[in-house]
Protein backbone atom coordinates (compact mmCIF):
# COMPACT_ATOMS: atom_id res chain seq x y z
CA UNK A 1 0.00 0.00 0.00
CA UNK A 2 1.19 3.10 -1.11
CA UNK A 3 0.88 5.38 2.05
CA UNK A 4 1.28 8.70 0.56
CA UNK A 5 -1.68 8.27 -1.99
CA UNK A 6 -3.61 6.47 1.00
CA UNK A 7 -3.52 9.77 2.98
CA UNK A 8 -3.95 11.97 -0.06
CA UNK A 9 -7.26 10.02 -0.83
CA UNK A 10 -8.31 10.14 2.51
CA UNK A 11 -6.95 13.91 2.70
CA UNK A 12 -9.13 14.39 -0.90
CA UNK A 13 -12.17 12.79 0.62
CA UNK A 14 -12.40 14.69 4.07
CA UNK A 15 -12.90 18.13 2.12
CA UNK A 16 -14.85 16.77 -0.91
CA UNK A 17 -17.45 16.00 2.18
CA UNK A 18 -16.47 19.58 3.74
CA UNK A 19 -16.85 21.41 0.17
CA UNK A 20 -20.36 19.37 -0.01
CA UNK A 21 -21.83 20.42 3.04
CA UNK A 22 -20.35 23.94 3.00
CA UNK A 23 -21.08 25.13 -0.72
CA UNK A 24 -24.60 25.67 -1.90
CA UNK A 25 -24.53 26.94 -5.49
CA UNK A 26 -25.10 23.24 -6.90
CA UNK A 27 -28.33 22.94 -4.64
CA UNK A 28 -29.25 26.67 -5.93
CA UNK A 29 -28.67 26.04 -9.93
CA UNK A 30 -29.56 23.14 -10.60
CA UNK A 31 -31.63 21.27 -7.52
CA UNK A 32 -28.93 18.84 -6.44
CA UNK A 33 -25.68 18.28 -4.55
CA UNK A 34 -23.26 16.78 -6.52
CA UNK A 35 -21.38 13.81 -4.29
CA UNK A 36 -17.56 13.91 -5.27
CA UNK A 37 -17.02 10.63 -3.10
CA UNK A 38 -18.36 8.03 -5.98
CA UNK A 39 -15.58 9.65 -8.29
CA UNK A 40 -12.62 9.51 -5.72
CA UNK A 41 -13.88 5.55 -4.73
CA UNK A 42 -13.42 4.89 -9.20
CA UNK A 43 -9.95 6.46 -8.98
CA UNK A 44 -9.25 4.39 -5.39
CA UNK A 45 -10.03 1.41 -7.23
CA UNK A 46 -8.60 1.72 -10.84
CA UNK A 47 -4.98 3.26 -8.81
CA UNK A 48 -5.00 2.13 -5.10
CA UNK A 49 -4.88 -1.20 -3.55
CA UNK A 50 -8.02 -2.67 -1.29
CA UNK A 51 -6.40 -1.58 1.54
CA UNK A 52 -7.14 2.14 0.47
CA UNK A 53 -10.55 1.28 -1.09
CA UNK A 54 -11.72 -0.14 2.18
CA UNK A 55 -10.51 2.78 4.50
CA UNK A 56 -12.04 5.21 1.66
CA UNK A 57 -15.59 3.45 2.27
CA UNK A 58 -15.47 3.70 5.75
CA UNK A 59 -13.68 7.11 6.49
CA UNK A 60 -15.61 8.85 3.76
CA UNK A 61 -19.13 6.95 4.74
CA UNK A 62 -18.68 8.61 8.03
CA UNK A 63 -17.82 11.80 7.28
CA UNK A 64 -20.52 12.09 5.40
CA UNK A 65 -22.78 10.77 7.40
CA UNK A 66 -21.52 13.12 10.41
CA UNK A 67 -22.66 16.14 8.52
CA UNK A 68 -25.59 14.46 7.17
CA UNK A 69 -28.70 13.64 8.81
CA UNK A 70 -28.37 9.58 7.83
CA UNK A 71 -27.90 6.98 10.34
CA UNK A 72 -23.91 7.02 11.03
CA UNK A 73 -22.43 4.30 8.81
CA UNK A 74 -24.94 3.87 6.08
CA UNK A 75 -23.19 5.02 3.48
CA UNK A 76 -19.90 2.58 3.95
CA UNK A 77 -21.23 0.07 2.55
CA UNK A 78 -22.59 1.88 -0.64
CA UNK A 79 -19.23 3.07 -1.46
CA UNK A 80 -17.29 -0.28 -1.21
CA UNK A 81 -20.13 -1.48 -3.05
CA UNK A 82 -18.74 1.18 -5.50
CA UNK A 83 -14.74 -0.09 -4.89
CA UNK A 84 -15.01 -3.05 -5.19
CA UNK A 85 -16.21 -5.04 -8.55
CA UNK A 86 -14.11 -2.14 -10.34
CA UNK A 87 -11.03 -2.99 -8.36
CA UNK A 88 -12.15 -6.57 -9.09
CA UNK A 89 -12.02 -5.84 -12.91
CA UNK A 90 -9.61 -2.75 -13.14
CA UNK A 91 -6.85 -4.63 -15.40
CA UNK A 92 -9.93 -4.63 -17.94
CA UNK A 93 -10.80 -1.28 -17.39
CA UNK A 94 -8.79 1.59 -19.77
CA UNK A 95 -8.61 3.97 -16.73
CA UNK A 96 -6.73 6.52 -18.24
CA UNK A 97 -9.14 7.51 -21.03
CA UNK A 98 -11.05 10.49 -19.86
CA UNK A 99 -14.72 8.70 -21.41
CA UNK A 100 -14.04 5.57 -19.52
CA UNK A 101 -13.50 8.01 -16.65
CA UNK A 102 -16.97 9.63 -17.44
CA UNK A 103 -19.04 6.26 -17.56
CA UNK A 104 -17.52 4.81 -14.70
CA UNK A 105 -18.37 8.14 -12.88
CA UNK A 106 -21.88 8.08 -14.13
CA UNK A 107 -22.39 4.65 -12.87
CA UNK A 108 -21.20 4.78 -9.71
CA UNK A 109 -22.80 8.49 -9.43
CA UNK A 110 -26.37 6.96 -10.08
CA UNK A 111 -25.85 4.02 -7.93
CA UNK A 112 -24.52 5.39 -4.44
CA UNK A 113 -28.14 7.71 -3.91
CA UNK A 114 -29.67 5.01 -5.18
CA UNK A 115 -28.37 2.47 -2.84
CA UNK A 116 -27.84 4.64 0.22
CA UNK A 117 -31.90 5.15 -0.32
CA UNK A 118 -32.53 1.33 -0.61
CA UNK A 119 -30.84 1.06 2.73
CA UNK A 120 -32.65 3.78 4.56
CA UNK A 121 -35.79 2.63 3.42
CA UNK A 122 -35.40 -1.20 4.19
CA UNK A 123 -33.85 0.37 8.13
CA UNK A 124 -37.60 2.49 8.00
CA UNK A 125 -36.35 5.82 7.78
CA UNK A 126 -38.53 8.13 5.77
CA UNK A 127 -36.30 10.03 3.52
CA UNK A 128 -37.34 13.14 1.16
CA UNK A 129 -38.11 11.79 -2.06
CA UNK A 130 -40.56 12.55 -4.97
CA UNK A 131 -41.01 12.60 -8.90
CA UNK A 132 -38.45 15.65 -8.10
CA UNK A 133 -35.55 13.30 -6.96
CA UNK A 134 -35.23 11.76 -10.63
CA UNK A 135 -34.15 14.38 -11.31
CA UNK A 136 -32.02 14.90 -8.28
CA UNK A 137 -30.73 11.35 -9.92
CA UNK A 138 -30.13 13.15 -12.86
CA UNK A 139 -27.71 16.18 -11.97
CA UNK A 140 -25.80 13.78 -9.41
CA UNK A 141 -25.09 11.09 -11.93
CA UNK A 142 -24.18 14.28 -15.19
CA UNK A 143 -22.29 16.21 -12.08
CA UNK A 144 -20.22 12.94 -10.97
CA UNK A 145 -19.87 11.94 -14.45
CA UNK A 146 -18.21 15.22 -15.13
CA UNK A 147 -16.65 15.24 -12.46
CA UNK A 148 -14.53 12.05 -12.68
CA UNK A 149 -12.12 12.84 -15.00
CA UNK A 150 -11.67 16.16 -12.62
CA UNK A 151 -10.76 14.15 -9.62
CA UNK A 152 -8.41 11.80 -11.63
CA UNK A 153 -6.64 14.96 -13.47
CA UNK A 154 -6.23 16.38 -9.72
CA UNK A 155 -5.14 13.24 -8.04
CA UNK A 156 -2.97 12.30 -10.47
CA UNK A 157 -1.32 16.16 -10.25
CA UNK A 158 -1.03 15.63 -6.33
CA UNK A 159 0.73 11.91 -7.01
CA UNK A 160 2.96 13.90 -9.69
CA UNK A 161 3.96 16.81 -7.49
CA UNK A 162 4.40 16.02 -4.09
CA UNK A 163 4.85 12.03 -4.18
CA UNK A 164 8.05 10.05 -4.96
CA UNK A 165 8.46 9.13 -8.31
CA UNK A 166 9.36 5.81 -9.63
CA UNK A 167 13.16 5.75 -10.92
CA UNK A 168 12.64 4.75 -14.79
CA UNK A 169 15.43 2.30 -15.92
CA UNK A 170 17.51 3.25 -18.93
CA UNK A 171 18.28 0.86 -21.24
CA UNK A 172 22.02 2.02 -22.02
CA UNK A 173 24.32 0.60 -19.91
CA UNK A 174 28.19 1.60 -20.23
CA UNK A 175 29.63 -1.91 -20.75
CA UNK A 176 27.13 -3.12 -23.67
CA UNK A 177 28.14 -0.08 -25.46
CA UNK A 178 29.15 -0.69 -29.29
CA UNK A 179 32.22 1.45 -29.64
CA UNK A 180 32.68 2.44 -33.32
CA UNK A 181 35.86 3.16 -34.33
CA UNK A 182 38.02 3.90 -37.45
CA UNK A 183 40.31 0.69 -38.19
CA UNK B 1 -6.23 -12.38 -8.46
CA UNK B 2 -7.91 -12.47 -4.64
CA UNK B 3 -5.72 -12.37 -2.07
CA UNK B 4 -6.59 -13.92 1.68
CA UNK B 5 -5.62 -10.22 3.13
CA UNK B 6 -7.90 -8.54 0.54
CA UNK B 7 -10.84 -10.66 1.67
CA UNK B 8 -9.83 -9.68 5.43
CA UNK B 9 -10.03 -5.80 4.39
CA UNK B 10 -13.44 -6.10 2.62
CA UNK B 11 -14.56 -8.20 5.74
CA UNK B 12 -13.44 -5.86 8.55
CA UNK B 13 -15.40 -2.96 6.38
CA UNK B 14 -18.37 -5.00 6.14
CA UNK B 15 -18.17 -5.70 10.45
CA UNK B 16 -17.51 -1.94 10.90
CA UNK B 17 -20.50 -0.74 8.73
CA UNK B 18 -22.80 -3.44 10.49
CA UNK B 19 -21.11 -2.82 13.46
CA UNK B 20 -21.89 1.19 13.77
CA UNK B 21 -25.22 0.71 12.49
CA UNK B 22 -26.12 -1.69 14.98
CA UNK B 23 -25.16 0.71 17.81
CA UNK B 24 -27.63 2.01 20.36
CA UNK B 25 -29.03 5.35 19.04
CA UNK B 26 -27.06 7.38 22.54
CA UNK B 27 -23.58 5.58 20.98
CA UNK B 28 -23.94 6.17 17.43
CA UNK B 29 -25.18 10.55 18.52
CA UNK B 30 -21.79 10.83 20.79
CA UNK B 31 -19.85 9.19 17.56
CA UNK B 32 -21.63 11.41 15.24
CA UNK B 33 -20.68 14.57 16.92
CA UNK B 34 -17.64 13.37 18.12
CA UNK B 35 -16.62 12.39 13.65
CA UNK B 36 -18.47 16.10 12.71
CA UNK B 37 -15.98 17.80 15.40
CA UNK B 38 -12.95 17.10 12.99
CA UNK B 39 -14.91 19.78 10.14
CA UNK B 40 -15.42 22.28 13.39
CA UNK B 41 -11.36 24.28 11.65
CA UNK B 42 -12.47 24.30 8.21
CA UNK B 43 -16.14 25.96 9.53
CA UNK B 44 -14.00 28.39 11.15
CA UNK B 45 -11.89 28.83 8.00
CA UNK B 46 -15.11 28.77 5.66
CA UNK B 47 -16.74 31.38 7.55
CA UNK B 48 -13.69 33.92 7.45
CA UNK B 49 -13.51 33.42 3.93
CA UNK B 50 -17.15 33.98 3.88
CA UNK B 51 -16.65 37.38 5.14
CA UNK B 52 -13.65 38.54 3.93
CA UNK B 53 -15.33 39.95 0.80
CA UNK B 54 -18.09 42.13 2.67
CA UNK B 55 -15.08 43.01 5.15
CA UNK B 56 -13.72 44.46 2.46
CA UNK B 57 -16.16 45.68 0.40
CA UNK B 58 -17.38 47.77 3.66
CA UNK B 59 -13.54 48.92 3.75
CA UNK B 60 -14.34 50.63 0.50
CA UNK B 61 -17.41 51.55 0.69
CA UNK B 62 -18.21 55.79 0.28
CA UNK B 63 -18.69 58.41 3.28
CA UNK B 64 -21.30 59.86 1.90
CA UNK B 65 -23.31 56.56 1.60
CA UNK B 66 -22.42 55.55 4.87
CA UNK B 67 -24.41 58.89 6.17
CA UNK B 68 -27.02 58.39 3.89
CA UNK B 69 -27.34 54.90 5.73
CA UNK B 70 -27.19 56.56 9.12
CA UNK B 71 -29.55 58.99 8.39
CA UNK B 72 -31.93 55.97 6.89
CA UNK B 73 -31.40 54.16 10.28
CA UNK B 74 -31.90 57.10 12.44
CA UNK B 75 -35.28 57.14 10.85
CA UNK B 76 -36.40 53.03 11.32
CA UNK B 77 -35.05 53.66 14.42
CA UNK B 78 -37.34 56.10 15.67
CA UNK B 79 -40.63 54.51 13.88
CA UNK B 80 -39.61 51.37 15.82
CA UNK B 81 -39.36 53.27 19.23
CA UNK B 82 -42.93 54.46 18.54
CA UNK B 83 -44.25 51.19 17.40
CA UNK B 84 -42.37 49.57 20.82
CA UNK B 85 -44.52 52.41 22.84
CA UNK B 86 -47.40 51.29 21.15
CA UNK B 87 -46.68 47.53 21.28
CA UNK B 88 -46.27 48.10 25.16
CA UNK B 89 -49.34 49.79 25.84
CA UNK B 90 -51.19 46.95 23.81
CA UNK B 91 -49.34 44.29 26.26
CA UNK B 92 -50.27 46.07 29.41
CA UNK B 93 -53.66 46.17 27.64
CA UNK B 94 -53.55 42.15 27.15
CA UNK B 95 -52.43 41.82 30.75
CA UNK B 96 -54.90 43.80 32.25
CA UNK B 97 -57.44 41.75 29.94
CA UNK B 98 -56.24 38.72 30.97
CA UNK B 99 -55.92 39.20 34.80
CA UNK B 100 -59.30 40.21 34.95
CA UNK B 101 -60.57 36.71 32.77
CA UNK B 102 -58.12 34.79 35.27
CA UNK B 103 -56.32 34.25 32.07
CA UNK B 104 -53.19 32.55 32.01
CA UNK B 105 -50.29 35.54 31.49
CA UNK B 106 -47.88 34.35 27.80
CA UNK B 107 -44.33 34.97 29.09
CA UNK B 108 -42.78 36.80 26.44
CA UNK B 109 -40.27 35.26 23.79
CA UNK B 110 -36.51 35.05 24.66
CA UNK B 111 -34.47 34.51 20.98
CA UNK B 112 -30.74 33.60 20.15
CA UNK B 113 -29.17 34.38 16.93
CA UNK B 114 -27.06 31.82 15.86
CA UNK B 115 -25.65 31.48 12.16
CA UNK B 116 -25.99 28.42 9.77
CA UNK B 117 -22.82 26.69 9.18
CA UNK B 118 -23.36 23.66 6.89
CA UNK B 119 -26.45 22.47 4.69
CA UNK B 120 -26.99 18.73 4.83
CA UNK B 121 -25.08 17.42 1.64
CA UNK B 122 -27.19 14.60 0.90
CA UNK B 123 -30.21 15.04 -1.20
CA UNK B 124 -32.69 13.36 0.66
CA UNK B 125 -33.06 15.23 3.85
CA UNK B 126 -33.55 18.88 4.57
CA UNK B 127 -31.35 20.00 7.89
CA UNK B 128 -28.77 22.80 8.76
CA UNK B 129 -26.03 22.70 11.09
CA UNK B 130 -26.04 25.90 13.36
CA UNK B 131 -22.84 27.36 15.45
CA UNK B 132 -25.01 27.06 19.38
CA UNK B 133 -25.13 24.46 20.93
CA UNK B 134 -25.59 22.96 24.84
CA UNK B 135 -23.19 25.61 26.20
CA UNK B 136 -25.36 28.43 25.01
CA UNK B 137 -28.75 26.68 26.47
CA UNK B 138 -29.48 24.96 23.40
CA UNK B 139 -31.75 21.57 23.59
CA UNK B 140 -33.85 19.76 21.44
CA UNK B 141 -36.93 20.26 19.77
CA UNK B 142 -36.43 24.41 19.71
CA UNK B 143 -38.25 26.02 17.16
CA UNK B 144 -35.83 28.09 14.68
CA UNK B 145 -37.50 31.63 13.03
CA UNK B 146 -36.05 34.48 10.93
CA UNK B 147 -38.06 37.47 10.97
CA UNK B 148 -40.19 36.18 8.22
CA UNK B 149 -41.32 32.97 9.89
CA UNK B 150 -40.94 29.85 11.15
CA UNK B 151 -37.97 27.70 9.62
CA UNK B 152 -38.03 24.75 11.68
CA UNK B 153 -36.86 22.72 15.08
CA UNK B 154 -33.81 21.22 16.50
CA UNK B 155 -33.31 17.73 15.98
CA UNK B 156 -30.12 17.08 17.89
CA UNK B 157 -27.64 19.29 19.64
CA UNK B 158 -23.88 19.40 20.20
CA UNK B 159 -21.94 21.11 22.99
CA UNK B 160 -21.20 23.94 19.85
CA UNK B 161 -23.41 23.47 17.25
CA UNK B 162 -26.94 21.70 16.68
CA UNK B 163 -28.76 19.98 13.60
CA UNK B 164 -31.69 22.05 12.64
CA UNK B 165 -34.64 19.69 11.04
CA UNK B 166 -36.42 22.48 8.06
CA UNK B 167 -39.86 22.28 7.14
CA UNK B 168 -40.80 20.35 4.62
CA UNK B 169 -38.25 17.48 5.89
CA UNK B 170 -40.15 14.42 6.74
CA UNK B 171 -39.36 14.47 10.36
CA UNK B 172 -40.62 17.91 10.57
CA UNK B 173 -44.54 17.81 11.21
CA UNK B 174 -45.82 21.18 12.31
CA UNK B 175 -49.57 21.70 13.65
CA UNK B 176 -50.83 24.29 11.55
CA UNK B 177 -53.69 27.00 11.59
CA UNK B 178 -55.29 28.67 8.69
CA UNK B 179 -56.21 32.29 9.66
CA UNK B 180 -59.66 32.32 8.33
CA UNK B 181 -63.35 32.27 9.79
CA UNK B 182 -63.30 28.26 10.56
CA UNK B 183 -59.44 28.37 12.69
CA UNK B 184 -58.72 25.04 10.40
CA UNK B 185 -56.10 23.38 11.68
CA UNK B 186 -53.88 20.99 9.63
CA UNK B 187 -50.50 19.46 10.00
CA UNK B 188 -47.69 20.66 8.01
CA UNK B 189 -45.72 17.72 5.78
CA UNK B 190 -43.22 18.03 3.09
CA UNK B 191 -43.90 18.18 -0.51
CA UNK B 192 -40.94 17.75 -2.42
CA UNK B 193 -37.23 17.18 -2.66
CA UNK B 194 -36.91 20.40 -5.34
CA UNK B 195 -38.91 23.17 -3.97
CA UNK B 196 -37.76 24.31 -0.95
CA UNK B 197 -40.42 27.11 -0.47
CA UNK B 198 -43.54 25.00 -0.77
CA UNK B 199 -44.93 22.33 1.94
CA UNK B 200 -48.44 20.56 1.94
CA UNK B 201 -50.87 21.28 4.58
CA UNK B 202 -52.67 18.30 5.12
CA UNK B 203 -55.54 16.28 7.19
CA UNK B 204 -57.47 20.08 6.77
CA UNK B 205 -61.54 19.45 7.25
CA UNK B 206 -63.52 18.62 4.32
CA UNK B 207 -65.44 21.08 5.04
CA UNK B 208 -62.43 23.89 5.07
CA UNK B 209 -63.17 27.07 3.47
CA UNK B 210 -59.35 27.92 2.10
CA UNK B 211 -58.65 30.68 -0.13
CA UNK B 212 -55.36 31.60 -1.77
CA UNK B 213 -53.26 34.41 0.43
CA UNK B 214 -54.78 33.40 3.83
CA UNK B 215 -52.02 33.29 6.63
CA UNK B 216 -51.44 30.10 8.03
CA UNK B 217 -49.48 30.14 11.89
CA UNK B 218 -48.77 26.87 14.42
CA UNK B 219 -51.23 26.29 16.56
CA UNK B 220 -49.82 25.89 19.29
CA UNK B 221 -50.84 21.54 19.60
CA UNK B 222 -48.00 19.23 19.82
CA UNK B 223 -46.04 21.10 22.47
CA UNK B 224 -43.05 22.10 20.47
CA UNK B 225 -44.04 24.85 18.62
CA UNK B 226 -45.79 28.44 20.69
CA UNK B 227 -48.92 29.25 18.59
CA UNK B 228 -49.21 31.99 16.74
CA UNK B 229 -45.96 31.68 14.78
CA UNK B 230 -45.94 32.86 10.87
CA UNK B 231 -45.53 30.12 8.42
CA UNK B 232 -46.67 31.10 4.91
CA UNK B 233 -49.87 31.83 3.04
CA UNK B 234 -52.28 29.39 1.32
CA UNK B 235 -51.26 29.11 -2.65
CA UNK B 236 -54.39 26.16 -3.56
CA UNK B 237 -56.50 23.56 -1.98
CA UNK B 238 -57.76 20.87 -2.81
CA UNK B 239 -59.96 17.92 -1.83
CA UNK B 240 -58.38 14.16 -1.22
CA UNK B 241 -59.46 10.51 -0.50
CA UNK B 242 -62.66 11.13 -1.96
CA UNK B 243 -63.49 13.88 0.01
CA UNK B 244 -62.86 13.00 3.73
CA UNK B 245 -60.44 15.78 4.13
CA UNK B 246 -58.50 18.59 2.70
CA UNK B 247 -55.15 19.33 1.41
CA UNK B 248 -53.43 22.82 0.55
CA UNK B 249 -50.02 24.03 -0.33
CA UNK B 250 -48.43 26.60 1.32
CA UNK B 251 -45.89 28.88 0.36
CA UNK B 252 -43.44 29.43 3.10
CA UNK B 253 -42.43 32.90 4.63
CA UNK B 254 -39.11 31.93 4.99
CA UNK B 255 -36.75 31.35 2.37
CA UNK B 256 -35.18 28.13 3.12
CA UNK B 257 -32.75 28.05 0.46
CA UNK B 258 -30.93 31.19 1.64
CA UNK B 259 -30.67 30.97 5.42
CA UNK B 260 -27.70 32.33 6.88
CA UNK B 261 -28.94 33.62 10.18
CA UNK B 262 -31.67 31.92 12.59
CA UNK B 263 -33.04 32.51 15.79
CA UNK B 264 -32.90 30.17 18.41
CA UNK B 265 -36.29 30.75 20.24
CA UNK B 266 -36.68 30.02 24.25
CA UNK B 267 -40.67 29.85 24.80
Amino acid sequence: MNLFQTSLILAFAFLAVFAQAALDAPRHLLGAQIDLLPGLMIFTALNAGLPAIALLAVFGGLWLDSLSANPLGISILPLLAIGWPIYLRRELILRDLPFAQFVLGAGASAAMPLLTVLMLLSGSQEPLLGWGSLWQLVVMTLGGAVATPLVFALMNWFNHALGYQVRTESSFRLDREIKRTRR
Amino acid sequence: MFKQKNYFALGAVIFVAVLILSLPASATTRLKFAISSWFLPLFGLADTAQRLPADLADTVLPRRELLQQIAKLRTENQQLKEQQIQTAAIARENDQLRTSLNWQKQAPWKLKLANVVTRDPANWWRTVQIDLGTRDGLRENLPILTASGLVGRISSVKQSSAQVVLLGDPSCRVSALVENAGRDTGILLASGPLDTSLVQLTYLASSANLKSGQNVVTSGLGGIFPKGIPIGQIVDARSVEYGLYTEARVKLNASLGSLEQVWVLFP
